[in-house]
């Protein structure tokens, strides 16, 4: 264990250290808070957005980013240190492949925690306190389900880019693959799906559907927070599926953690026969 | 003697590859040994052999008593100090900061840290981020997590890489110290006349098989090369050439008041005699074959002196 803390000390602190772990905060606090004042005026009102809306906007703004930051902060984590040279003189001492890669996973986590309940939580006490009440047990309930769902998010992607990062010969080739992978879980699964549906005639797919979006951890972390606020009528475009599916919070969770799990053990399994 | 490293039949292919073919490789504890060979000969094949990161595909060895890769030999890595060939630190980190996490993965005391980083002169810089750090000062760092934990066994890839000569020497009586307090010592380097003075054998690779084991008056013996004599003077070029080839000397240049000449052992010292008792000789240098040319010799490269 103390190997596996020491190297997730120096991950955090390597992370906290870099300028963009402060720009990833302001920019989720800004879109955040901006969602919260701004995003009534779209539909003519005046005021703050109301929670449950909220939380179902700033869960469609998450998808974007926070894979995007995850992917960028471990697709370079062994293949960078394989090229730096340092890989080769880490495992020289007394440190096993699996406790180097979970220690990695560790600090990385942390990082991606600090900076969702930072940058989250800034915009939750900030909209707590505008509207008269900080100590709202229902909107800390919800946002702390919220950040909790979007670490959970963001460790998905990080376990997603440890994959590329244990499979790839060159730093700039995880770079692809990272972008690539978000490209798809974030814009062209869905939109397969949806040609899938049209083009068919909802022939194809309808009954299968809800457990399609199974297979994308982005349309998991969304049918859950949709789940989280109870979306019944105020969002007919997806309450059909989350009701038709049927899946309770637990379950969507659960399979969450279970696409952080695999892609980090495929991870973990890769870089323990990896030839060095 | 007390066996270090000891490998026996070593070979390593990578698939089509053959990185090592048949390796016999002895070092005692407590020896010096270069290991030396062109880019590709399998220096860095045998290192991590060494190191346990990779698994033979045939032969046996042993190191420090354990045979490496294996569960046993985690706690070995201990009592084994470093150095890659090129390394590129965390940037955003203080040399400090760099070397407090290779200290605790070691299990070394803050105090140790901060000795050795006093020890290559970076206490100054301990504090700024290593993005900041030269070339000269990065291998500094990298030679003081190489000798954290006091090692019994070193392996040195190029350890004077971008050094400055004042650091280069520093780090020669450094690896003498540790010599001398046991520790057995592996370098490999292209800079060959840098650890001449250090390393008790040498181990010449190539194409992944052993070319030559041994010292360098070994290496001297079965290399048959001759030793240079450099001599000032006032010299007869005319009559110089026939003297000296009554003298059984042919391999020679002259070159204005500077002599220079070859000879074998055998006729090393009837030479000089001869040599010295000549008029207006005023100064003598001899230089038997050194590890530049023995290593040359070895690599079948020709030597400039006699092309």
């Amino acid at each position: 264990m103390h190997e596996i803390l020491t190297v997730a000390r120096k991950e955090f602190l390597e992370g906290v250290r870099n300028r963009w772990l402060i720009g990833i905060v302001i920019i989720l606090a800004l879109f955040a808070l901006g969602l919260g004042y701004l995003g009534a005026a779209i539909s003519g009102k005046a005021g703050l957005l109301p929670l449950d809306t909220l939380i179902v906007s700033l869960a469609s703004l998450a998808v974007f980013l926070l894979p995007l930051i995850a992917l960028l902060l471990g697709y370079d984590t062994i293949i960078g240190e394989r090229e730096n040279g340092t890989l080769l003189l880490l495992l020289s001492y007394p440190l096993s492949r699996s406790q180097l890669i979970s220690g990695k996973f560790l600090g990385h986590l942390l990082v991606l925690a600090l900076a969702t309940v930072l940058g989250f939580g800034v915009a939750a006490a900030s909209i707590a306190a505008l509207s008269g009440n900080l100590l709202d047990v229902a909107l800390w309930r919800l946002f702390g389900a919220f950040i909790f769902s979007s670490i959970l998010l963001g460790g998905v992607f990080l376990a997603l880019a440890y994959l590329i990062s244990v499979t790839v010969s060159e730093k700039t080739h995880a770079v692809a693959l990272a972008l690539g992978l978000w490209f798809f879980f974030v814009l062209a699964y869905d939109l397969g799906l949806l040609g899938l549906l049209v083009f068919s005639h909802g022939a194809i797919g309808h009954d299968l559907f809800p457990y399609l979006l199974l297979l994308n951890p982005n349309d998991v972390f969304r049918l859950a927070n949709f789940t989280l606020v109870g979306a019944s009528t105020a969002y007919p475009g997806m309450a059909p599926i989350v009701m038709q599916g049927g899946f309770s919070l637990p379950l969507l969770l659960s399979t969450l953690l279970g696409w952080l799990v695999l892609p980090f053990l495929l991870a973990l399994w890769r870089f323990q026969r990896a030839q060095l | 003697m007390d066996t270090a490293i000891d490998l026996k039949a070593v070979s390593k292919h990578y698939r089509a590859l053959t990185a090592l073919q048949q390796l016999n490789l002895c070092v005692g504890r407590g020896e010096v040994l270069g290991l030396l060979g062109n880019n590709g000969a399998g220096k860095t094949t045998t290192i991590k052999l060494i190191l346990g990161m990779i698994q033979p595909d045939g032969g046996e060895l042993s190191v420090l008593g354990c045979s490496p890769g294996t569960p046993q030999a985690q706690a070995l890595r201990l009592q084994i100090g470093y150095l890659p060939e090129s390394m590129h630190f965390y940037d955003p980190l203080s040399g400090r900061e760099v070397l407090d996490y290779f200290a605790r993965l070691k299990r070394v005391s803050v105090d140790e840290r901060d000795r050795l980083l006093d020890q290559v002169g970076l206490t100054g810089a301990a504090d700024r981020p290593v993005a900041t750090y030269s070339k000269g000062m990065r291998q500094r760092l990298g030679l003081a997590q190489a000798f954290l934990g006091r090692p019994r066994l070193l392996l040195l890839d190029e350890p004077s890489t971008g050094l400055d000569p004042i650091a280069a020497l520093d780090l020669l009586e450094r690896l003498r110290a540790l010599r001398r307090e046991g520790c057995t010592i592996v370098i490999s380097t292209h800079q060959l006349a840098g650890i001449e003075q250090l390393v008790d054998r040498v181990a010449i690779l190539q194409q992944g098989r052993l070319r030559i084991h041994g010292t360098l008056e070994k290496l001297r013996r079965r290399s048959g090369l001759p030793d240079r004599l450099r001599l000032r003077g006032h010299w007869q070029p005319a009559s110089l050439q026939q003297q000296l080839a009554e003298w059984g000397c042919r391999d020679y240049r002259l070159d204005g008041q500077v002599l220079e000449l070859t000879t074998t052992a055998d006729n090393k010292i009837p030479l000089l005699r001869r040599l010295l008792a000549q008029e207006g000789v005023e100064d003598l240098a001899l230089e038997a074959p050194n590890l530049e040319r023995l290593y040359r010799h070895f690599s079948k490269t020709p030597e400039p002196f006699d092309a």
